[in-house]
């Protein structure tokens, strides 16, 4: 009876066993390096527009506040989208022969909405709500990132799970005053980081925020 | 134990390690789960000839907080010191990009060219009562737009309330202050 296995049987298997373990290690550090990478999360991308809309124009030059445009970011889920009407509140006034603001004009004549593409989202599993963090003095700048710097919008910060919960597990440190919220370039506490460590400290309690249930599943799905 | 029967035993395998391995690959993609088939807010829809899921109510509609809206329009509520500091800050959203944190209409669109709105403390508005800025908020005025649709009944007044402290803070007569505060401006007594 002839041999079924050769000599080297043995050393092909145990080298094909090493690859097979580099493979799975290779393909989850690759997996996890792609997750992470802008490729994945959208930070610092840019979408086209139908108006080079600038943020670091209106907010950082002009100095309007969110609030001026994103009127429901107080007492809804949604911050809002302005209606072309608020954008022609300046601008039946400014800029009136524009090329680039041809669209907002058309908008206005045919009460077609411009068609924006969405910078800042989350799943739809994921339900988060603006007026809570806001009444509760989480600033725009913690999520959005220095608009007034962007002149087209970008997504600052990857929306994943783990940099919620980084905030959701220890919120103090990132609350604020209630009127500094839309401020953009804050920074009376950057000195004093012990000052907002005790402010923080101080709102968790009075708001009665409870970290410890913060990160339950059913806080953000539902 | 036969080569056929030993096929699916072999997949039953490796299903797990493929679901391992292909699992975050397919969560990076759109799935189902990211894009659930329902509206969300501005979605565009295919079922409204305008192509949109946010429509406007039909003609002639009443929201049902239509009258407690007039009520707090028609209202105008007690003065107090929440009504300012609610007033001041609408003031600041809404208000300072063209008519300046001071109320002389010196804001920053202006000076790009927008139409330079009166200040606040002319003569005529100095007379006018309170509820002529609320009805030029909810009418709009000039080449002002209406701003009903941005800031509500009630901060309606905590503005116009807000333009009165204004109004005060730069025509307030010397024979009003008490001596110290005449000494802390610097004038004695």
């Amino acid at each position: 009876m002839p041999q079924i296995f050769t000599a080297s049987a043995d050393t092909r298997l145990r080298a094909g066993m090493l690859l097979l373990v580099l493979a799975v290690l290779g393909a989850g550090l690759f997996i996890g390096g792609y997750m992470d990478s802008s490729y994945a999360t959208l930070v610092g991308w840019t979408r086209s527009q139908p108006v080079p809309f600038s943020h670091q124009h209106h907010v950082g030059g002009l100095g309007i506040d969110c609030r001026y445009c994103h009127t429901g970011v107080e007492t809804s889920a949604e911050a809002g989208l302005p209606p072309t009407h608020v954008c022609m509140t300046c601008h039946s006034q400014i800029w009136t022969g524009a090329p680039m603001l041809a669209p907002v004009r058309a908008s206005l004549a045919t009460g077609k909405p411009l068609h924006w593409n969405r910078v800042a989202r989350v799943p739809d599993y994921v339900y988060f709500n603006h007026s809570i963090h806001v009444a509760r003095g989480v600033p725009c700048v913690t999520c959005h990132g220095r608009v007034d710097k962007m002149p087209l919008m970008r997504r600052a910060h990857p929306f994943q799970m783990g940099w919620c919960l980084d905030c959701h597990r220890d919120p103090g440190p990132h609350l604020r005053p209630p009127d500094q919220v839309t401020r953009m370039d804050w920074s009376d506490w950057d000195e004093h980081p012990q000052d907002h460590k005790l402010y923080g400290e101080l709102m968790v309690k009075a708001y009665g925020i409870e970290p410890s249930k913060l990160d339950d599943c059913n806080v953000c799905h539902r | 134990m036969s080569r056929a029967a030993r096929r699916p035993a072999i997949a039953l395998l490796l299903a797990p390690l493929l679901a391992l391995a292909l699992g975050p690959l397919l969560a990076a993609c759109d799935d189902e789960m990211s894009h659930q088939p329902r509206y969300d807010s501005y979605e565009p829809s295919e079922l409204f000839a305008d192509g949109k899921s946010l429509q406007a109510p039909p003609e002639g509609t009443v929201a049902r907080d239509e009258p407690a809206r007039q009520a707090a329009l028609d209202q105008r509520p007690a003065m107090s010191a929440g009504l300012l500091a609610r007033g001041r800050e609408r003031f600041g959203i809404y208000c300072t990009p063209c008519h300046g944190y001071a109320g002389y209409g010196g804001g920053t669109v202006p000076t790009r060219g927008f139409p330079r709105p009166p200040s606040l403390h002319e003569a005529r508005l100095r007379e006018a009562p309170s509820s002529y800025f609320v009805d030029v908020i909810t009418h709009g005025h000039g080449v002002m737009y209406s701003y009903a649709d941005r800031v509500s009944p009630a901060d309606r007044w905590a503005i116009a309330a807000y333009i009165r402290a204004l109004q005060l803070s730069q025509n307030a007569p010397l024979a009003s202050l008490t001596p110290d505060e005449r000494r802390r401006l610097g004038g004695g007594s």
